[in-house]
């Protein structure tokens, strides 16, 4: 360490040059618990409720019964299959903020199924088309952007951006053509009483996106840890200079990446259309394409740990809504929790990566 | 040393704080003044007592809303609800911001969960979701706003309402003929220019009935109105509402009303000084000087209503319609910019709808494509191919309301020109 000077200020901020993984996770939990107390100050000023039982709300929100319990694993289980779509195209940075358009032509193409083919077709028969056409729409959804990207250089940010707003428009549009009742822009439960296209309920109707997002994040871990797609992504990812010096085709990367980040996604829209929502709507991913990204980052673009940055942020969603339930209080109060726990945790990442050092200390060189 | 002392005691009191958390989780709803006790007791209840009436406030009511109480068609609901159960003195939860999707099922399947004798959604798109949970819970009343399929749908318990509101967007359309009329008295503009501008959500019946009761109120006092009709292609959109009313002012509207429920409409009147006819409840608070009046349906009747059919054992229809009678139509006090006589005009009117001499859809007061309607078959039982199924036309006038509670008046009548028909 260099002598300080005369004028050196109080604090300066040096970079950590490594960190234990225990380290790490200190200062996560650190984080997240200074954040929990900072939503109870927040708590008591803004709204006098207790905080203790805000935090009990929380977690009966997300965990309190056996039917909360489900869900919270359901909707955890999309948000990880989005998650881990995106992840792939993060790696080799290649900005996918595509994944909501995604999601929706995967839905659509779910739903156009659904609509078109009820009492035509046997339902087995229309179930395997929908999860060929969505997976195929989501594929094509994200290949587009990429084929630019590799064939032009264009900007991937804007244009996959630019495809959800298509997607959207689209999904809006199909609203119009086949609502009901006429004028009311809502299609409402496809097929409530025929079931055509429905998938079918494992046991419980739960199960089936968590048994989903189960093999597609192991599927996703190998494929990103122990292949040769998944090495390659990871050279393109650091330097497509030297991946072109390997001799690695960062174009196919490219191309070959996002068709599998877009058909995973539309697979995700199926799951959303055809085994939760039956229905489709311009809002039906709910956000979960950009979420997804943040899930994806936290998690360091680990498909193991993207497990638990899912369930966290569904976690807190989950038990935001259950406060303004129980304590009649307005959603945004729950907002205002999730985003201050999501400030600490985003917020530690820097005292992970850098350390503060006081003027004193440094001089008498403690570690 | 200091600080890391610092830390480990922050740490300390958030475990704590978390400890404490997972003990506490077993007692948390704070809604009414009831006790955890209570729910159990009504769980019990609820599954093996259900054939014999208990106490009202033993019965226990779970709501759905859209959105919360930003939004004015929400807020009317929640005051409702929550006036009408404190009124009976049962336990309610109130669960706000439940999109129309899943999500919907998931709340009324957990309000159900938790012990609620009866569920109420306010969207119409909550509806599908509603009858998927009221299939699940065959002993919970699943009570839904503004749906069309109860009386085709079959399920004893499931039931749609709503309210003959298309009279009381009459009694206010009568407020905004007569503040026409002052302006062409006053000079302001020539009788030709009465020209009315209104916002509505969708192409959908409701609004069309809505909006054409309005203008038939309207047109009854002043012959000359005619309206120009924008929609907006969402039932909550602030901005929209606010460029739609912005738009038919620029256009020469010379009044606005509208149907979606954001004060998007409302403040961009109070800003160009143009009156308007508000809906779901007043806004004069925030438009002091063009707040004319606001027709809204009153919840707290049927709320009522329901909470002592399950009390009672007694059976909920599948339609229920409120009335001016029952006291769900309702309209505002008047506010300072409303023309003199307004409360007389309207008062009469009323009276002669109670007494069924007056019919906001007489056939004899519009026309279609320039002739009088004598028959007209609407799309009553909802159905994807919209097929027109009941004939709607009964004694000389468009009988709404009368076969399913929800609107089916559909029809375009001369005088009133829609700007765009996207939605």
């Amino acid at each position: 360490m260099t002598d300080s000077k005369v004028k050196e200020p109080l604090y300066h901020i040096v970079k950590r040059d490594d960190i234990s993984a225990k380290k790490a996770w200190r200062i996560r939990i650190t984080a997240i618990l200074a954040a929990l107390v900072v939503c109870a100050v927040v708590t008591m000023v803004c709204t006098g409720d207790n905080p203790i039982s805000i935090f009990a709300t929380i977690f009966k929100g997300a965990f309190g019964t056996q039917r909360k319990t489900w869900i919270t694993l359901q909707y955890a289980s999309i948000l990880l299959i989005i998650s881990l779509a995106l992840t792939p195209a993060f790696k080799m940075q290649f900005w996918n903020i595509g994944g909501e358009g995604q999601v929706l032509m995967g839905g659509l193409a779910s739903a156009a199924c659904m609509i078109t083919l009820d009492g035509k077709l046997p339902g087995a028969v229309v179930i395997i088309l929908m999860i060929i056409t969505s997976v195929l729409a989501g594929a094509i959804w994200g290949v587009i952007p990429a084929l630019f990207k590799a064939k032009w250089n264009t900007n991937e940010t804007l244009s996959t951006l630019m495809m959800n707003y298509i997607a959207t428009q689209l999904v809006a549009y199909f609203t119009i053509v086949w609502e009901v009742p006429k004028g009311s822009g809502k299609i409402g439960i496809i097929n409530q009483n025929s079931n055509t296209g429905w998938l079918p309920a494992l046991g419980n109707k739960y199960l089936l996106s968590i048994i989903v997002a189960v093999l597609i994040t192991v599927g996703m871990y190998i494929y990103l840890k122990y292949t040769k797609h998944g090495y390659e992504i990871a050279v393109v990812g650091e330097s497509q200079n030297t991946a072109r010096y390997v001799g690695i085709s960062v174009e196919k990367v490219i191309i070959r990446t996002m068709l599998l980040s877009g058909a995973i996604c539309g697979l995700a829209g199926l799951l959303l259309v055809g085994g939760i929502n039956h229905t489709i709507t311009t809002t039906i991913s709910d956000g979960q394409g950009f979420t997804g990204v943040m899930v994806s980052w936290l998690a360091k673009f680990n498909p193991i740990g993207m497990i638990f940055t899912s369930l966290l942020i569904v976690f807190m969603d989950r038990g935001a809504s259950e406060i303004s339930t129980a304590f009649e209080l307005n959603q945004s109060f729950a907002d205002i929790l999730t985003g201050i726990i999501l400030f600490f945790i985003i917020g530690c990442e820097f005292f992970i990566r850098y350390r503060i050092r006081s003027a004193k200390k440094s001089k008498k060189g403690v570690a | 040393m200091k600080k890391f002392k610092k830390v480990v005691s922050a740490v300390l009191a958030a475990s704590m704080v978390m400890g404490l958390c997972a003990c506490g989780s077993s007692q948390g709803t704070r809604s009414a003044d009831t006790t955890a006790a209570t729910n159990e007791a009504a769980d019990q209840a609820s599954a093996d007592e259900a054939a014999q009436s208990k106490a009202a406030s033993d019965v226990k009511v779970g709501f759905i809303f859209l959105h919360d109480e930003n939004s004015t068609y929400d807020l009317n609901f929640i005051n409702a609800a929550q006036e009408a159960c404190s009124a009976a003195g049962v336990e309610y939860l109130l669960k706000t911001n439940i999109p129309e999707g899943q999500e919907c099922y998931e709340a009324a399947c957990e309000l159900a969960d938790a012990g609620c004798d009866i569920v109420f959604a306010d969207s119409f798109g909550h509806e599908d979701y509603m009858i998927e949970a009221a299939k699940e819970y065959p002993d919970v009343q699943f009570c839904h706003a503004t749906g069309t399929k109860a009386h085709t749908e079959g399920l004893s318990n499931y039931h749609n309402a709503f309210a003959t509101i298309y009279e009381g967007r009459y009694l206010a359309g009568i407020a905004a003929g007569l503040k026409l009329n002052e302006m062409i008295d006053k000079g302001e503009i020539k009788e030709d220019q009465a020209k009315i501008g209104y916002i509505g959500a969708y192409t959908y019946a409701e609004v069309i009935s809505g909006y054409t009761s309005f203008f038939l109120g309207a047109r009854s006092v002043c012959p000359s109105a005619t309206m120009d009709v924008t929609f907006t292609g969402s039932w909550y959109d602030e901005t929209a509402e606010k460029e739609g009313a912005n738009k038919l002012i620029e256009d020469g509207c010379v009044l606005i009303s509208q149907h979606a429920d954001s004060m998007g409409a409302p403040t961009a009147c109070e800003k160009a000084g143009v009156p308007d006819v508000s809906y779901n409840g007043s806004t004069e608070s925030a438009c002091p000087n063009t707040f004319i009046v606001s027709s809204r349906i009153n919840w707290t009747p049927y709320f009522s209503y329901i909470i002592d059919a399950v009390a009672n054992n007694t059976e909920i229809p599948a339609d229920y319609v409120g009335t001016l009678e029952t006291g769900s139509v309702e309209l505002t006090d008047l506010g300072a910019a409303a023309a003199e006589g307004t409360a007389d005009a309207i008062a009469k009117a009323k009276a002669d709808m109670e007494a069924g001499v007056l019919h906001v859809f007489d056939t004899k007061t519009f026309t279609v494509k320039g002739e009088e309607l004598t028959s007209y078959m609407a799309d009553v039982d909802t159905d994807a191919d919209y097929t027109a199924d009941t004939e709607a036309i009964k004694d000389g006038y468009f009988a709404e309301s009368g076969d399913r509670s929800a609107p089916y008046f559909d029809l375009q009548i001369d005088g009133i020109q829609l700007l765009d028909t996207a939605f």
